[in-house]
């Protein structure tokens, strides 16, 4: 059975509801922490404020804790409700979720390291523009799968999923480029590394929010779509079968 | 829902259901069939209290059967021996189809059937005998006095309940000196001892500790191998964990029959979904 955001307020148990109504929105507030820090991570970098970079890096405990509160409240439910259908299956997604999100927190915290190091170094000559164009890609992967959760709303999971595809070759034809730049000025080659790692952090942010969006999936449609190559989901929503549920 | 022919010629061929792992699950269609019910009635007077239930119960398998009190599943289970028949105004038409013989058929002999579906009920009901002849009654009513046959029957039986080692001293004491989780396993012993080939539970642990009821769960998973077994339980989680596969009832209807597996994670239909989670119907 399909679900969706009413389906979690309907118990008979008030106190349940509300049980899960807490992890959830503290997911969200976790995810809204999570993508400022990319947020203000990717303008550290490209302002060389190292300011912010500070406060990224200092505002990761907090990603943390928060991980740490949600997944102890989450096996609270376990233990105390045994949830079933898709109570379970609302609480091992947002488990999943925050070890994804925390996981992008630690990439922001990468960004802002590769602030203040080349704040001490010296900016590298190139790249700025890649690692900008790419957070910003990223940023909204992360943003589009959050709202995919609020909203239950697979077509945005989906959308986020198609959208690793170019943040992919983004990531490639960047890093290509960088190389090439490198080989010309081995000078460059110890900034322009930084700019690299900050590349592929970002990458790895994308990786994690098509994880979260396939989660929305899981949670929605209670198939495990992960490994599943974006195509057969696709065709899957779309169904026909599928939309008359 | 899913499993009818599309005629829709431009439609993508792959289903949501066909993804993830549910397809390598427990499948109902490929198990052997023990009880075959079809489209069965049961009035009790003037209410009908099942409505066109059709469901195949597989062989040497675990099945449960949930829903709310006075949904029908404990008068579905106790169709399975005719114990309905004992009820004053009961009605009944459909089949109930084990060992290809309609067993609501002219002419069929009764404390046979019930030989070969063996029932346990919600309260533990020895006899005021010995603990041996509590499992040796049903041999002994069969005519069969042979003691050594009794003796490796009662031991078999004893041993298949797990509660050899706690009787084995004390086989001719009183079975009502025994606690109500041994009394339950006892009553167990005794009913598989003229091995039946269908096990009917009436809510077995209902009435017992949680270690008790732990107890039973293991048993039923190890009889399973050699019986057909049927559980009626309120206790989800029991259904959940002793079961291969689920029926959720409703209203007298079967609402969902499926793996337990799928059904406790991902079940079909709404009412289904509503019932296990605890939400207003």
């Amino acid at each position: 059975m399909k679900t969706n955001q009413e389906t979690h307020s309907t118990h008979i148990s008030q106190k349940f509801n509300q049980e899960l109504e807490e992890i959830r929105s503290q997911l969200l507030e976790m995810g809204g922490l999570v993508e400022q820090q990319i947020h203000d991570a990717i303008q550290s970098l490209t302002e060389g404020d190292t300011l912010l970079a500070n406060e990224v890096c200092e505002k990761d405990h907090k990603v943390n804790q928060l991980q740490l509160d949600i997944d102890e409240q989450c096996t609270k439910i376990l233990a105390r409700r045994q949830p079933a259908a898709s109570d379970l299956r609302l609480v091992l997604v947002v488990i999943r979720a925050t070890a994804d999100l925390e996981r992008i927190g630690d990439e922001a915290s990468k960004v802002a390291k590769a602030t203040l190091k080349l704040a001490e170094e010296g900016t590298s000559p190139r790249g700025y523009i890649e690692a900008r164009h790419l957070g910003n890609l990223v940023r909204k992967m992360v943003q589009d799968a959050l709202h995919a959760f609020a909203r239950f709303d697979t077509a945005q999971a989906l959308a986020v999923l198609q959208e690793d595809k170019s943040v992919d070759l983004e990531y490639q034809s960047a890093t290509r480029s960088l190389v090439t730049f490198m080989m010309e000025d081995p000078r460059a080659i110890s900034p322009v590394m930084h700019i690299m790692w900050v590349l592929r952090s970002l990458e790895r942010v994308g990786d994690h929010a098509s994880n979260l969006a396939e989660y929305v999936i899981y949670l929605v449609e209670g198939q495990d779509v992960r490994y599943t190559k974006t195509e057969v989901i696709e065709a899957a929503l779309k169904h026909p079968k599928h939309s008359e549920k | 829902m899913n499993n009818t022919t599309d005629n829709t010629t431009r439609a993508p061929a792959i289903k949501m259901a066909d993804l993830g792992r549910n397809a390598q699950q427990m499948n109902l269609a490929q198990e052997t069939t023990s009880i075959d019910v079809q489209k069965m009635n049961l009035y009790y007077g003037k209410s009908q209290a099942l409505k066109d239930v059709t469901l195949q119960i597989p062989k040497q398998r675990v099945t449960a059967f949930i829903g709310p009190s006075g949904c029908g599943k404990s008068t579905l289970l106790r169709s399975f021996n005719r114990m309905n028949d004992l009820v004053d105004g009961v009605r009944i038409d459909g089949e109930v189809i084990i060992d290809n013989q309609n067993i609501y058929a002219k002419g069929v002999d009764v404390a046979d059937l019930r030989r070969r579906v063996g029932m346990v009920f919600q309260k533990p009901n020895p006899f005021p005998k010995s603990i041996y002849e509590n499992v040796a009654y049903g041999l002994r009513i069969q005519g069969i006095n042979n003691k050594r046959l009794l003796d490796e029957t009662v031991e078999w039986a004893l041993k298949s309940a797990a509660l050899w080692e706690e009787t084995k001293d004390r086989l001719h004491e009183s079975a009502l000196g025994m606690s109500g989780g041994q009394q339950q396993r006892l009553v167990i012993a005794r009913t598989i001892a003229i091995k039946p080939e269908i096990l009917l539970l009436d809510e077995p642990a209902s009435a017992l500790d949680p270690i008790s009821t732990l107890k039973i769960e293991e048993l039923i998973h190890n009889l399973k191998d050699k019986f057909t077994i049927i559980i009626v339980t309120h206790n989800m989680q029991q259904a959940a964990r002793v079961s291969d596969y689920t029926a959720f009832m409703y209203l007298g209807k079967v609402i969902e029959f499926d793996n337990t597996d799928k059904l406790f994670t991902n079940p079909s239909q709404k009412q289904t979904e509503d019932y296990i989670t605890g939400r207003y119907g």
